[in-house]
């Protein structure tokens, strides 16, 4: 009996509080954990959602209606009649708002979890229109929305950047300090070292051979140069 | 003035609107629109923090469109609230605005052609959000307000380069993770205390006695992580330097100097107006490790500072390590830090303020930052560097600036409540500021190269041509708002007793200790 509550008390009769967690936590893992940018975003979206989800949750009453005026305060409605009547001996206006009263305020929901709601909603466009927006940047800037190549040419346009304009030396190495950026940074420099060993080995060959095959007459040629006189 | 409150939302903000109108009549008016409507705002500020000053309990209450209930006394509607703390901070925020927009015109004309309209509109409305973050008297509506500075940041921040583009999009990850879990967090206040009004939910805490509250105690971590992860602090930083460094220079001028510390106010706030003393003090254990995290943090942002070689990117991790003080200074819950933590708020907008100023008319003169390429400056540029340099006096803590007040208030609160690791910590980053700035200066004035090899010739010769040497100083416009807020730093500092008996006023009403307890 006892397990059988507690079952009932955290999965049925509280579900949608637990699937605004389990919807939070896949969220925040995309956005961490996702490499490609465009799903970075729909995770942000999901995290987004998943509160809302828990906002709306918070403001479940049962058996409540709408917070606007209940059937028989609407004029228009069924029981205009009732007011008109009310209306015809001269007591009370059927278009006048009508004094609320404790008991009828019970059969109404909270409305002010849901309004909230509305502004994160809008909030939540907004970020993320501006999030695709730097998306689209970022592949016509870089061609890619995948974390790690952009990483490796970022990093590459950082240190073209960062170049010392006296010793034109570059910075030794940066210091970052997030996982992600150490664990990207490892594969940008594993890429950059192949790429570089790759093409260093090849262009060092290269003009090694240049070099051994055209040595004589480069000498010869310099030499007999004049030099300009100043 | 009655409504001085409104009127700081209402300057900046159909200020913007007229700014963004403006590229259809005339470009050129956006830039005199936006300083005459900061102007406005600045007015109104310091119209505010007279009123806050002259009123009987130190504070203004402001309900927007007047919605009010008997049955709710705080109002149903959205209040703002002008307390001493506030109108002090959302002076310096309106003031750092309208010297950053006085500052901005060439800059912005060179980096952002023809956008200049969407630039200082973003420009105005960033403003407007960073002030209403600190005016608020509503949970959620601050959520909003963060947004809307978040927004207008990223913004502000990408409408740069390229390379500006991808460093904001791990600011907007990040900050929309921070912003969100701030609003989880309200959520659960929400549910325990059914009020949105910061002291409408203080005041439900102390009533129903919610201190041992588990849900409160999960409104507080969500809250205070999705905070700590706005304002940079130490493991959360990682958005910060790629993000201030590529962005537009006025960019970086403007945010550098608020979006941290108006973080900072908020968790103030939080710390001390909704959730009370005597829940975040004594109810929750972020007492006993959050000074620990404050020296991992400032150590390693000491340290990052220190392996820089670009002036901007060496004041971003600066800003980092600035974080973690006023961070501490908090969390050692004593009265003297808490002093020292809201002067630093004031004081550190300042100095960054100088020092990003400085950054922008060295990079405006030598199209770098590196190391490498300020040497002979001095005689360049004399006024920059001075303006610049009293920036960097202030970090570092030296006596006339605001710099050494606020850091003898922090000091003062590691002392007395027994936190020493805090003290040495302090000195710790100080020793570093003192190398990182005095590094500069020696680039500046001798001529010696990183290895320590002469390059001048003999006594006061840099090695440089007499070209490189000519008096050439920056324009007037950008160099008359470096040297206001040089001298702003400087007169806080002479006057700093006048804003801390301000502070002193503010926390009378909080029950903080004030000396250290022996067992």
């Amino acid at each position: 009996m006892e397990g059988g509550s507690l079952v009932s008390e955290l999965f049925i009769e509280r579900l949608n509080y637990c699937i605004y967690v389990v919807l939070l936590l896949i969220g925040l893992w995309a956005m961490l954990a996702k490499r490609n940018l465009v799903k970075k975003l729909i995770g942000m979206s999901i995290f987004q959602t998943a509160i809302i989800l828990f906002y709306v949750s918070i403001a479940v009453k049962k058996d409540a209606t709408i917070p606007i005026y209940l059937a028989e305060h609407d004029p228009h409605g069924s029981h205009a009649k009732v007011a008109t009547e009310k209306n015809a001996t001269g007591n009370q206006d059927a278009y006048h708002p009508v004094e609320l009263k404790p008991e009828t305020v019970k059969g109404y929901a909270n409305p002010l979890p849901h309004v909230l709601m509305l502004t994160a909603i809008v909030v939540g466009v907004a970020t993320l229109g501006l999030a695709l927006a730097l998306t689209q940047r970022i592949y016509q800037g870089y061609g890619t929305i995948e974390e790690d190549e952009l990483l490796v040419k970022l990093e590459r346009a950082d240190e073209r950047t960062s170049v010392s304009p006296v010793t034109g030396a570059k910075p030794k190495g940066r210091a970052r300090s997030s996982t992600q950026g150490s664990k990207a940074k490892a594969v940008a420099s594993s890429i950059s070292k192949n790429k570089s060993t790759a093409k260093n080995s090849s262009v060092s060959k290269t003009k090694k051979k240049i070099q051994s095959q055209s040595s004589s007459p480069r000498k010869t040629s310099g030499k007999g140069k004049p030099k300009p006189k100043s | 003035m009655e409504n001085a409150i409104a009127w700081i939302f209402i300057f900046p903000l159909f200020g913007s609107v007229f700014v963004a109108l403006s590229r259809y009549v005339n470009i050129k008016l956006a830039y005199p629109i936006s300083v005459l409507s900061m102007a406005g705002a600045f007015w109104a500020g310091v119209e505010t923090l007279r009123q806050a000053m002259a009123s009987p309990n130190h504070e203004i209450s402001y309900l927007l469109g007047g919605w009010t209930l008997d049955l709710f006394p705080r109002g149903v509607g959205i209040e703002f609230r002008a307390d001493l703390l506030a109108s002090l901070i959302v002076l310096i925020v309106l003031g750092v605005g309208l010297i950053v927009t006085v500052y901005s015109k060439i800059h912005v004309e060179k980096e952002t052609p023809n956008k200049e309209a969407i630039y200082y509109s973003l420009m105005l409305l960033q403003i407007t959000g960073l002030a209403g973050i600190c005016l608020t008297g509503d949970a959620f509506n601050l959520y909003v307000l963060i947004e809307v500075a978040a927004l207008t940041g990223y913004g502000l921040i990408a409408i740069g380069s390229n390379r500006a583009a991808a460093a904001t999009f791990n600011y907007l990850i990040l900050g929309t993770i921070g912003a969100s879990l701030y609003l989880l967090g309200v959520g659960y206040l929400y549910i325990k205390t059914g009020t949105l009004n910061m002291v409408g939910i203080q005041e439900v805490i102390e009533a129903n006695g919610l201190t041992d509250s588990a849900t409160m105690q999960v409104a507080f971590v969500l809250i205070g992580v999705g905070i700590l992860i706005k304002m940079a602090f130490f493991p959360f930083h990682a958005w910060l330097p790629n993000a201030y460094c590529n962005a537009p220079t006025t960019t970086s001028c403007l945010l550098a100097p608020l979006v941290t510390k108006v973080m900072i106010y908020v968790m103030i706030r939080m710390v001390l107006t909704v959730f009370g003393v005597e829940f975040s003090f004594e109810s929750t254990i972020w007492v006993s490790w959050m000074p620990w995290l404050v020296v991992i943090a400032i150590i390693c942002a000491a340290f990052l500072a220190l392996s820089q070689r670009e002036i901007k990117r060496m004041l971003a991790y600066l800003i980092v390590a600035e974080v973690g003080y006023m961070v501490g200074g908090v969390w050692i819950y004593n009265y003297y830090g808490l002093i020292g933590s809201i002067f630093h708020i004031i004081s550190d907008a300042c100095m960054t303020l100088c020092l990003f100023l400085g950054t922008g008319i060295i990079l405006h003169k030598c199209k770098t930052t590196h190391f490498d390429g300020i040497r002979g400056l001095f005689s360049k540029m004399p006024f920059t560097m001075i303006g610049f340099f009293v920036g960097g006096f202030s970090i570092i803590g030296l006596p006339p600036t605001c710099g050494f007040f606020s850091k003898w208030y922090l000091i003062t609160g590691g002392m007395v409540s027994g936190h020493w690791e805090y003290l040495v910590v302090l000195m710790f980053s100080t020793m570093v500021m003192v190398i990182l700035f005095f590094r500069l200066i020696e680039r500046i004035h001798l001529a010696v190269d990183e290895s320590g090899k002469n390059l001048g010739k003999g006594h006061g010769d840099l090695g440089l041509s007499r070209e490189q040497t000519r008096f050439d100083e920056a324009p007037l416009i950008m160099l008359i708002p470096l040297l206001v807020a040089a001298a702003t730093v400087i007169v806080i500092g002479i006057y700093n007793q006048e804003v801390v008996n301000q502070i002193e006023t503010f926390l009378q009403a909080y029950d903080l200790p004030t000396g250290v307890e022996y067992e």
